[in-house]
């Protein structure tokens, strides 16, 4: 690990100003990928603005027919809030497939998001069921914040505050972990709120988590695991490395979806 | 007395200790006025140096010195060495190239050494190491074994063709003879994948030189402190062996790769005396991924010849072993003569012939990992027998008993004399345990959920011990590999053992003591067993190859032949009795005939304050050595069964059930032995299904950390199920067979007929990944369309 300057704000414009003031500084939230990057020497933030002194950013509520979960909230509190396991128990489950108990007791929601690892949890379930990423300017549909790998739609000094997620009728996520890391080598969510019907698919992207729009239309004809049969997944612009080919991947979204599916229905 | 002697399973001493926290490993010890070691490794997979320059390094906080092979050089330290000499089968010796501990005008493999940051802190020395400017010429990468032999790249001048040996064992002309007569042969082409040893504990050292005495310590993660003695005193020049003292405090794992004498210990320890004050490094896991020694990493082709009932009638391989960059400490021996000398397995093989060529690529190099050589001989047969019966349409169960070595001692055509051992009986227990009658049952109830069923064997032999010397020394061993031991007992009945081999995760603590109490009749935690300082121990040869019990036991029993036949010469006196009328039995010596008698610790005091007997007659105290070298290397055999299950959908493989049935001859605490199979069969295992080190074609290493190579996890593992069977060991006096590689040298084959047995076809190599056998299962696809 290299020297870095450590600041620790109390409130969320306390973050976003030392953010904006210190170039290249990081936000230290669960810190489940950014220290051990730091460890390796992989990262070198020159500045770290810990966001664990800073009030009213974690917390889970229902507002309307929205469930909110606030940024700093960790997964396992996700996972075992009775909130989440009433209004989207899908979301509960995916959160409790996080890592290991380590990495569930320290990581975030937000941070997770932030980060937008191409083979982390939280990017799916937020583009499957509509999420809207709130920050301390301004509400970005997840649509649009999840622009590539690592790479989102938030601007510098901008800090996430909570993450809305619309309440749905079916939701369920089906993991296949990567052997080693554990990661998702693909990851599927799937949401059915009315006739809307998402597929999100992370881990396998080469681009990061998107939505496999071939299933969606496949399952808007019926919302069944037999819907998926027959439907292929094309292996363009899926990932390719030591553990699973891009074919190898596409083939494993389609029976990631249909065990997504059989879940959701089963909910 | 039982409760604690031979046969019992008593609690391991020693995991209060580890389970505390209160271990003592390298890393915990901190010498006053200690510096921090960064190592400068190569980025490159083979290319010249050009230029060193140092000089922003030596310009940054905190830093001492940075060293680099000149250094080496103009101390006239020396380069490391492989102590096992092999020869070309013309007579030539092997052509090892020279392995400087840090490099000298090339770097071979990625992770090599190429200078050494000296600083105050770890940090310090890390930031400073990377500002030492190396100007590299790359050239080009080698990481194919064929590649290499076609020479166009050549990594040591010394060996043009990249070939260390040609190697051969066997009689050809009688293989070929019983090929020409054969009704039909099975022919396989194997990957023995390499892999990453893994200790939980990385390697570590530390360097001290006390310039009063101008003498060395070095704490460092050794499974043979003696041999890293000798090596670094005798052929790397660091000092004589009475100025080196070599300590290796607790040690949390090695498999092998704590053999070794390698390039960081070595600086360490020479280091220390340059910038004069002691000098630690401790790997990090990505450093242990790139420079420790790997294992494995074969390519067999391999064919059996049989008569028309399915006799064996011969077997001939050749194998590539991949010996990367270097020749590590006992690299040449592990393709050799601890593989080919167990190809005839449990069977009764006529004819063998066995060509190994060893080979330099730029990768790190390779040598002994749990069972080494074992392993992948054990493979080669187990994939071959269980093919041949299934191309026969034969029982592969009844295949193997068929062809099971019946007549003891056996002579094998590929050196080994096994002295003892039944395999049927064996197999006979397994077959019961796994409920091998119920498996076509749950193969359809498996089928009918979608799923795939299989059912593999592996019939495993193994020789441990690596001794008598005699033998090894014939073999190219350039040591002795006997035993040693010391056995004091103190004036109060209480005893240190001293023994030459060296426990890092084995349990010596507890067996060794189990030992002394039965044959002494005292309560274990009577007796410490003390190991790993050459300075407190006589010399001992250490730990590996499944020998710490066979050899190193017998060497303690031994010694403790001695104590007692002492103790009755003073037990005599002190009840003014005949030597002849004393006998020794639970702990007290009596005079037979009568009721006198006197507790093991009341001799004991006899002895030291000697009251009794005249200096002239009888040396006063209690305190004898031994060492040992027993007549044969040991055999244990076995019969472990893998049953898996396969999902089709995504190629994930569940092991489903685990059967192993040992013959480890006599067993001194089953508990631990278990344990020992146990962490064999998940070893195994990770090779069969998960672990895999690979590289890139340009040499970079891409299994450089946990997130892509993959462990074993008890998730992927079932409850084993694990029986022995009993055949004392003739060679040595305790009977004892040894257990340490067992599991590691069974599970592969098992797992691998398990997985082809459910695909229906052979065509999958190891590691088993889910990509690997969904892969498998769609070349599966037009067989049962046509089924």
């Amino acid at each position: 690990m290299y020297a870095f300057s450590y600041h620790q704000p109390k409130t969320v414009r306390q973050a976003a100003s030392l953010l904006a003031k210190n170039e290249d500084g990081k936000i230290l939230a669960g810190g489940q990928t950014l220290l051990p990057t730091m460890k390796q020497r992989l990262a070198a933030p020159p500045a770290l603005i810990d966001l664990g002194k800073v009030e009213g950013l974690s917390g889970i509520e229902l507002k309307g027919r929205s469930l909110v979960i606030g940024a700093t909230t960790k997964h396992v509190q996700v996972a075992t809030s009775e909130i989440v396991k009433q209004a989207i128990p899908g979301l509960a489950e995916m959160a409790g497939m996080i890592g290991d108990p380590a990495v569930r007791n320290r990581g975030t929601i937000g941070g997770s998001v932030a980060n937008n690892d191409p083979a982390a949890d939280y990017p799916a379930a937020c583009l499957a069921l509509g999420a809207t990423i709130i920050t301390n300017t301004r509400k970005i549909p997840a649509e649009q914040f999840f622009t590539g790998l690592f790479e989102t739609a938030l601007e510098p000094g901008e800090v996430i505050v909570k993450i809305s997620f619309p309440i749905v009728s079916k939701a369920a996520y089906a993991k296949f972990r990567n052997p080693a890391s554990r990661y998702a080598m693909v990851g599927v969510f799937v949401a059915k709120r009315g006739s809307d019907i998402r597929v999100a698919v992370t881990g396998a992207g080469s681009n990061g988590v998107f939505r496999a729009t071939a299933l969606e239309e496949a399952l808007k004809k019926r919302f069944s695991p037999k819907s998926l049969e027959g439907v292929s997944v094309s292996a363009d612009g899926l990932n390719g490395d030591i553990h699973a080919s891009p074919e190898y991947r596409a083939h494993l979204i389609g029976v990631m979806a249909k065990r997504a599916v059989t879940a959701a229905i089963g909910k | 007395m039982a409760s604690t002697g031979i046969g019992a399973p008593v609690r391991r001493k020693e995991d209060f200790r580890f389970i505390t926290g209160k271990g003592q490993y390298t890393d915990d010890i901190n010498r006053p006025g200690q510096t921090y070691a960064a190592f400068v490794r190569s980025p490159h997979a083979h290319a010249a140096i050009k230029r060193i320059d140092a000089s922003e390094a030596l310009a940054s906080p905190g830093v001492l010195a940075v060293l680099t092979g000149a250094d080496l050089e103009a101390d006239k330290i020396g380069g490391l060495i492989c102590g096992w000499m092999i020869h070309n089968k013309d007579g030539s010796p092997m052509k090892a190239g020279a392995h400087p501990a840090l490099a000298v005008g090339k770097v071979r493999y990625v992770g090599d050494h190429v200078a050494v940051v000296i600083a105050e802190t770890q940090a310090q020395a890390r930031d400073a190491a990377e500002k030492v400017a190396v100007d590299y010429e790359p050239l080009p990468a080698v990481v194919d074994m064929n590649e290499a032999l076609t020479g166009k790249t050549v990594i040591h001048d010394v060996a043009p063709d990249n070939r260390v040996y040609d190697w051969h064992l066997g009689d050809k002309a009688a293989t070929d003879a019983a090929f020409a007569k054969a009704k039909h042969v099975t022919r396989l082409d194997l990957v023995n994948n390499r892999l990453a040893p893994n200790p939980m504990e990385p390697r570590a050292a530390i360097g001290d030189y006390d310039a009063g005495n101008d003498a060395f310590t070095l704490y460092t993660t050794s499974q043979n402190p003696h041999v890293a003695r000798l090596v670094l005193s005798a052929f790397i020049g660091i000092a004589p062996e009475h100025k080196l003292r070599v300590i290796a405090p607790d040690v949390g794992g090695g498999f092998g790769s704590k053999i070794f004498i390698y390039a960081e210990e070595t600086v360490c320890v020479w280091a220390a005396k340059r910038v004069g004050r002691p000098v630690k490094w401790t790997s990090d896991r990505t450093e242990a991924f790139l420079a420790d020694a790997h294992g494995r990493d074969h390519l067999t082709h391999a064919e059996l010849a049989l008569d028309e009932r399915g006799k064996i009638l011969g077997l001939r391989v050749h194998t590539k072993a991949n010996l990367g960059a270097y020749l590590s400490t006992f690299s040449s021996s592990v393709p050799t003569y601890l593989y080919a000398p167990l190809l005839s397995g449990q069977y009764d093989i006529p004819a063998i012939y066995c060509e190994v060529e060893g080979v330099y690529t730029t990768t790190a190099p390779v040598d002994a990992y749990r069972g080494a050589g074992r392993p992948e001989a054990t493979f080669v047969v187990e994939r071959l027998v269980e093919v041949a019966a299934r191309e026969l349409g034969q029982d592969p169960a009844a295949f193997r008993k068929k062809n099971f070595i019946r007549k003891f001692p056996h002579q094998t055509p590929v050196i080994m004399a096994y002295d003892t051992g039944d395999y049927t009986a064996s197999l006979e227990k397994a077959l019961e345990m796994a409920d091998v009658k119920g498996f076509a049952k749950r193969r359809r109830e498996s089928a009918r959920n979608g799923k795939l069923r299989g059912l593999g064997y592996s019939a495993y032999i193994e020789a441990c011990g690596i001794a008598p010397s005699q033998a090894v020394g014939s073999l190219g061993a350039g040591v002795g590999l006997w035993e040693s031991a010391e056995v004091r007992v103190n004036p109060v009945g209480t005893v240190e053992v001293l023994t030459g081999s060296h426990s890092h995760g084995q349990g010596h603590e507890t067996t060794f003591a189990q030992l002394v109490s039965d044959r002494l009749g005292i309560p274990i935690d009577q007796v410490a067993i003390v190991h790993g300082d050459t300075d407190k121990v006589q010399f001992g040869m250490g730990t590996y190859g499944s020998r710490s019990g066979a050899v190193g036991m017998s060497a303690i029993s031994k010694a403790l032949d001695k104590v007692i036949a002492k103790g009755k010469k003073v037990a005599a006196y002190a009840m003014e009795a005949s030597e002849g009328d004393i006998e020794f039995k639970d702990g007290r010596f009596g005079v037979s005939g009568t009721d006198k008698s006197l507790g093991f610790g009341e001799v004991a005091l006899q002895a030291y304050i000697a009251h009794k007997f005249s200096g002239q007659e009888l040396e006063p105290g209690l305190k004898e050595g031994a060492f040992y070298d027993p007549t044969n290397f040991t055999f244990p055999s076995g019969v472990h069964i893998c049953e898996v299950e396969i999902d089709p959908d995504t190629g994930v493989t569940t092991i489903e059930k685990w059967t192993a049935v040992d013959d480890f001859g006599h067993v001194i605490n089953p508990m631990i032995v278990e344990g020992q199979v146990h962490g064999g069969i998940a070893q195994g295992v990770g090779q069969a299904l998960l672990e895999g080190v690979r590289y890139d074609a340009s040499g970079q290493l891409v299994t450089a950390s946990y997130m892509d190579y993959c462990m074993p996890r008890a998730k992927d593992l079932p409850s084993f199920q694990v029986g022995t069977t009993v055949t004392p060991c003739p060679s040595n006096p305790l009977g004892i067979k040894g257990c340490g590689e067992a599991g590691a040298i069974a599970a592969p084959p098992a797992v691998i007929n398990a997985i082809t047995d459910a695909l229906g076809h052979e065509d999958i190599a190891m590691p088993a990944t889910p990509q690997a056998v969904w892969q498998a299962v769609q070349r599966r696809l037009p067989a049962i369309a046509a089924e």
